[in-house]
C-alpha cells in the first residue's frame, strides 16, 4: 500500500491523508474528482477499495419542498443517533453563463460545528437529471472518508428528474400541500422512485388530503409488495424527523435482509462503468473528428440537409476509426 | 469572451446561430474541457442582517460563470472557515455592514489557519461600510481588496478574475 502510494504520487499521498481523517485533503479530493482530473481518477482509484460502508440516501422532491432544511435535520437526527454524515446538495448551473448560486448550505450551517458532518455543494455543471456530473463519485469519496450515511440533495426536481435513485440504496421524495394534487403525484417518474415518500410543511392546509391521496397510492402500487411509507414533517421544527430517519434506516435493513441491495449496487456498477465508457468514447470521437476537420464537415453537410442526422452519425464514428 | 458581455442579451444568441461545432462543445460536461469554474464563498459574518449586498454580488459573479457558495446571514467566523473548508473555495468575500470588521475579519483568518487553510492560497475580499484608516489593518490581515459603497460589480469580477487567471496555472497539482 505504501508503495503503491509513493508510486502515484500527489494522489497516493492525498488517499492517505483522507483516510487518516484529514478534513481538507477530503475537500481537496472531491475538488479533483468533480473536476475530473487525472489526478482525481487517480486519488479515486486508491480509495474505491475503502468504500461500500456508507447508506446512501437521495434526497430529492420540487423547487421549494423543503430539502434543504429537511436534509439539515436529518442530519441532526442521524447525528445524535452516532452516525457520520456526508452531505452533497446539488444546486443548478445556469445554461446561460455557466455559473451558479449554490445555497443549500443556508440551511445547513449549523451543521458545521459538528466536525462528523461534511457539507459539499455541487453545480449540476450541464447534467440533466437533478444531478452533477461527478456526484456518484464524490459520494464514494465521502464513503472512503468513513461517512456512514451520505445524502445527496438533488436539485428542485420536477417530474422525471430520477436520476438520483439510481445513485442512492434509498429515495426519499419529498412533496407538500402547495404541490398539486394526486394526480401530479401520480404522472411517470418521480412517484415510482420513491422508498419513502414525506410531506413536509405538514402543517399548511391540505396536508391531511395530500397524505391519504398518497397513502392510496402507494397501497394500490404496492400489488403485496411492502407498502412505500407516507410520513409527515415540518422539517423548519424538527416535527416527524424521528420517523423519517427511523423509516430510512428500516428500508435499508430491508434491502439488506432481501438481497436487493447487492443486486442493486451490481446494476448501479454496471451502469456507471457504462456511463464512464460512453463518456470516454464521446470524448475521444468528439477530439478525434475534431482535429482533422471532419466534425465541421458532416455537420455543416447536416445543416445543409445533404446528409441526415442519422447517416451522419455513422459517417462520423467511421471517420474515427479509420483515423485511429 | 463570451462571459464579459453578462449584460448583452445579443451575444449568446448570435453565438448559438454561428457554429454548430461550438454548440455540441457547449453541451459537453464542462469536466471534459481544462476550463474548470471559479468557486467563490460569500458570507456574512457578524450580527446585521443586511445581506443585499452580499446576495447582489453573489449574483454577479454567477453571471459572470463562477460558482457561489452563500451561507447567509449571521455566521460565526467558525462557520465561515468551515464552508471554505469543505467548499474547498479559491475565493471567499466577506460582506459586513456593522462595523466589526476589525473583530471578526481577525477571527475569520485565524479560523481558517486552525483548520490548515493558508489565507494565502485563498483570495480573500471585503465589501460594506469600512473607513479609509481601517483598510491598512485589513490589508495587511490578508484582504487585499476592500470594495465599498460605489464600487460596481464588473469591477470585483474583474479583480476576482485577474487573481485567479494568475493563479490557475498550477490547479490540479493540490494536496
Amino acid at each position: 500500500m505504501v508503495v503503491e502510494a509513493e508510486a502515484q504520487g500527489g494522489a497516493g499521498e492525498l488517499a492517505q491523508r483522507l483516510l487518516a481523517g484529514d478534513r481538507r485533503a477530503l475537500a481537496r479530493a472531491i475538488t479533483l474528482v468533480e473536476n475530473g482530473t487525472l489526478e482525481g481518477r487517480r486519488a479515486l482509484a486508491l480509495l474505491y477499495a475503502h468504500t461500500g460502508h456508507a447508506h446512501t440516501v437521495g434526497i430529492t422532491g420540487g423547487s421549494g419542498a423543503g430539502k434543504s432544511t429537511l436534509t439539515g435535520a436529518l442530519a441532526h437526527e442521524l447525528r445524535k443517533r452516532d452516525r457520520s454524515v456526508g452531505i452533497v446538495a446539488v444546486d443548478p448551473t445556469s445554461p446561460f453563463t455557466k455559473g451558479a448560486l449554490l445555497g443549500d448550505r443556508i440551511r445547513m450551517q449549523e451543521l458545521t460545528r459538528d466536525p462528523e458532518v461534511f457539507v459539499r455543494s455541487m453545480a449540476t455543471r450541464g447534467e440533466l437529471g437533478g444531478l452533477a456530473p461527478a456526484t456518484v463519485e464524490v459520494v464514494a469519496v465521502l464513503d472512503a472518508a468513513g461517512k456512514d450515511v451520505v445524502m445527496i440533495e438533488t436539485v428542485g426536481a420536477g417530474q422525471d428528474e430520477v436520476e438520483v435513485a439510481s445513485s442512492a440504496d434509498t429515495t426519499v421524495v419529498v412533496l407538500t400541500p402547495a404541490g398539486g394534487d394526486d394526480v401530479q403525484a401520480m404522472k411517470a417518474g418521480i412517484m415510482e422512485v420513491a422508498d419513502v415518500l414525506v410531506v413536509n410543511k405538514a402543517d399548511l392546509p391540505g396536508a391531511d388530503i395530500l397524505v391519504a391521496q398518497l397513502k392510496a397510492l402507494t397501497t394500490q402500487a404496492s400489488r403485496g409488495r411492502l407498502e412505500t411509507p407516507v410520513l409527515e414533517t415540518v422539517a423548519t421544527r424538527g416535527e416527524g424527523i424521528t420517523e423519517l430517519a427511523d423509516a430510512i434506516e428500516a428500508h435499508r435493513r430491508r434491502l439488506a435482509a432481501s438481497g436487493d441491495l447487492e443486486r442493486e449496487r451490481l446494476a448501479r456498477a454496471r451502469r456507471q462503468v457504462l456511463a464512464l465508457a460512453r463518456h470516454r468514447l464521446l470524448e475521444d470521437l468528439v477530439r478525434l473528428t475534431e482535429s482533422d476537420g471532419h466534425l465541421d464537415e458532416i455537420v455543416g453537410a447536416v445543416a445543409r440537409r445533404e446528409l441526415d442526422p442519422y447517416a451522419a452519425a455513422e459517417r462520423l464514428i467511421d471517420a474515427a476509426a479509420a483515423g485511429q | 469572451m463570451l462571459r464579459s458581455a453578462q449584460h448583452d442579451n445579443d451575444t449568446p444568441r448570435a453565438a448559438a446561430s454561428s457554429c454548430h461545432v461550438s454548440r455540441i462543445r457547449d453541451i459537453m460536461p464542462v469536466t471534459m474541457t481544462n476550463e474548470r469554474p471559479v468557486r467563490v464563498l460569500i458570507a456574512k459574518p457578524g450580527l446585521d442582517g443586511h445581506d443585499r449586498g452580499a446576495k447582489v454580488v453573489a449574483r454577479a459573479l454567477r453571471d459572470a460563470g463562477m460558482e457561489v457558495i452563500y451561507t447567509g446571514i449571521r455566521q460565526t467566523p467558525q462557520m465561515i472557515a468551515e464552508a471554505a473548508l469543505q467548499e474547498d473555495v479559491d475565493v471567499i468575500g466577506l460582506s459586513i455592514l456593522s462595523g466589526a470588521h476589525l473583530e471578526l475579519f481577525p477571527r475569520v483568518v485565524a479560523a481558517l489557519k486552525e483548520r490548515g487553510v493558508d489565507p494565502g492560497e485563498v483570495l480573500l475580499f471585503a465589501g460594506g461600510i469600512i473607513p479609509d484608516e481601517d483598510i491598512p489593518a485589513l490589508n495587511k490581515l490578508g484582504f487585499q481588496a476592500i470594495f465599498r459603497p460605489g464600487a460596481s460589480t464588473q469591477e470585483i469580477i474583474d479583480y476576482v478574475r485577474r487573481w485567479t487567471a494568475e493563479r490557475r496555472a498550477p490547479v490540479g497539482s493540490g494536496g
